[in-house]
């Protein structure tokens, strides 16, 4: 399994973390936990520096989130030129990680609201490629 | 044993400008060394500062240094992306303030119509962490914006507010030769401009250009030699802040600034209220906002209110980037912030002409390095 499958335009093909595209596809968005500090990460990673520590476990979120920030972007690097105008959100999870993505294109932009209750979900893209959105909780 | 700049020199900035990346850095090279008692032989080091994903010659340090007659003198290469010459500025510092060396030459530059727009469009998908976020179709006008956008959210800041920063910079590029871009811009033209990446607008963003600058410094004993008016670095702060946004906890102003800032003014024994004139990193006006509340200019949340009652204009409580800042300069990465430290440079030597802000003696620069990922806060005295 390997992770240049994940996102509209990839840049990464080896990770650690490759296996977090496995279980998109089942539908689970994963974090992972340091074993032996309990800290949470999201995007997961391998490692914990805290501790340099590489004894994590997978932990899937709940996907239930809140809108910190977001844009909606009407220029747009190479890859992305046809799908402007765009959002990137920013949004808190209840587990207290971090998410960025696209917000789903059924949400408007007249009803995008800072605080606003989002639910990140994963999201097959044409070439067998995947990814997550914030979609409306 | 201090440091002080004894030169400064800078291009115009501009689109396609025509020439090569040494032809370029030789143009303020030769500004810096003008009326200067300095022979360019008796530079001990460079320091070359590029972003390198705009070049197309790999390693350009022994390039430039052997253009500009500085071969068999060390030379190394500094990036902190558009704030690599601030970088190569605290490297210089190190330099002669280690005694390694005495005098030092910082020269900043880049050739941004060097490559194509597509290949340019192609890096500008890259600049975000490339495993979690440039997927997304991120880039940097969207990066500021959201900040603007928790801004506006948290501060009640408006449209209207970032829209009169640019309008000063238009105001005050009149009076700067160099600038790419010479016109005032009413604050009509601002609100109704087209959205780049909202709530940020063509105005609020800064431009592309090709450009280069130079730093010539020295040990204090050096400088009373080579100058009458050499200018200390009184304080040089430096900080960092993590590439992703999902592990940034401060959405509304930059923390590597206010770390970069603190130590600059802890260095130079200054409070924030001494500064006279400041340059700051205005890649887009959200980012000279949020730079007047992390350097201390006004608290967090009045940075609207400041430029609402014009206080960074010539006059005001505190001048910000009265050389028009990079958004009607044109920011060529490499080269702005050696760009930043001339205009302050000559602002404490008096030789700043109409925008000349009567009296300065303490000047401070602040120099960011992609979205707040790389802090530099230079603090000079006259």
């Amino acid at each position: 399994m390997s992770f240049e499958r994940f996102g509209k335009i990839g840049f990464i093909s080896e990770t650690k973390v490759a296996s977090f595209v496995k279980h998109l596809e089942d539908g689970k968005i994963m974090a992972t936990r340091c074993s032996r500090c309990g800290k949470l990460y999201f995007p997961p990673r391998a490692d914990c520096p805290d501790d340099l520590s590489t004894d994590m476990t997978w932990q899937q979120l709940s996907g239930r989130c809140k809108l910190l920030t977001y844009t909606t972007a009407h220029f747009a690097p190479t890859g992305f030129r046809d799908d402007v105008p765009y959002t990137i959100g920013l949004a808190e999870c209840e587990e207290g990680v971090k998410v960025y993505a696209l917000l789903s294109k059924d949400i408007d932009e007249k009803e995008m609201r800072i605080g606003m209750d989002l639910q990140v979900t994963p999201v097959r893209l044409p070439n067998s490629r995947i990814t997550y959105e914030l979609k409306k909780a | 044993m201090g440091v002080a700049i004894v030169g400064v020199g800078q291009t115009p900035f501009r689109r396609n400008c025509g020439i090569n990346i040494r032809e370029l850095c030789f143009e303020a090279f030769k500004e810096a060394l003008e009326d200067i008692n300095l022979a360019p032989k008796e530079i001990d080091a460079s320091v070359v500062c590029s972003a390198p994903e705009y070049d197309k010659q790999r390693s350009p340090a022994g390039l430039i240094s052997e253009y500009l007659g500085l071969a068999s003198k060390p030379t190394l290469y500094a990036e902190s992306l558009c704030s690599s010459s601030s970088t190569g500025v605290r490297v210089g510092y190190s330099f002669i303030k280690s005694g390694l060396h005495e005098i030092v030459a910082v020269i900043g530059f880049q050739k941004m119509s060097e490559i194509s727009s597509a290949e340019a469009q192609e890096r500008m998908g890259r600049g975000a962490d490339i495993q979690w976020e440039s997927p997304f179709g991120t880039m940097m006008p969207a990066g500021y914006a959201m900040f603007a956008r928790s801004h506006m959210h948290k501060y009640g800041t408006t449209e209207g507010q970032l829209a009169k920063i640019k309008v000063k910079s238009g105001k005050y590029a009149l009076s700067n030769p160099l600038a790419m871009f010479r016109r005032e811009v009413t604050l009509e033209e601002c609100l109704k401009a087209r959205v780049i990446a909202s709530p940020l607008k063509m105005f609020d963003c800064c431009a592309n250009a090709d450009g280069a600058s130079c730093v010539i410094m020295a040990s204090e004993e050096k400088a009373r030699k080579i100058t009458d008016t050499p200018v200390r670095v009184a304080g040089i702060g430096a900080a960092s802040d993590t590439l992703s946004t999902t592990s940034r906890t401060n959405l509304t102003g930059l923390d590597c600034a206010i770390q970069a800032g603190k130590q600059a003014y802890k260095m130079a024994h200054i409070e924030p209220k001494n500064v006279d004139v400041a340059e700051v990193h205005d890649c887009f006006t959200i980012a000279e906002l949020m730079a007047y509340e992390n350097l201390g200019f006004c608290k967090p949340g009045e940075g609207g209110k400041l430029i609402e009652e014009s206080q960074t204009y010539i006059g005001g409580e505190i001048p910000v980037n009265v050389d028009g800042g990079l958004l009607s300069k044109g920011h060529p990465i490499g080269a702005t912030g050696g760009s930043q430290i001339r205009t302050i440079v000559l602002q404490l030597q008096g030789r700043a002409g109409k925008t000349q802000v009567g009296g300065a003696e303490i000047g401070l620069v602040h120099n960011i390095g992609g979205i707040g990922l790389y802090g530099n806060v230079t603090i000079l005295k006259r």
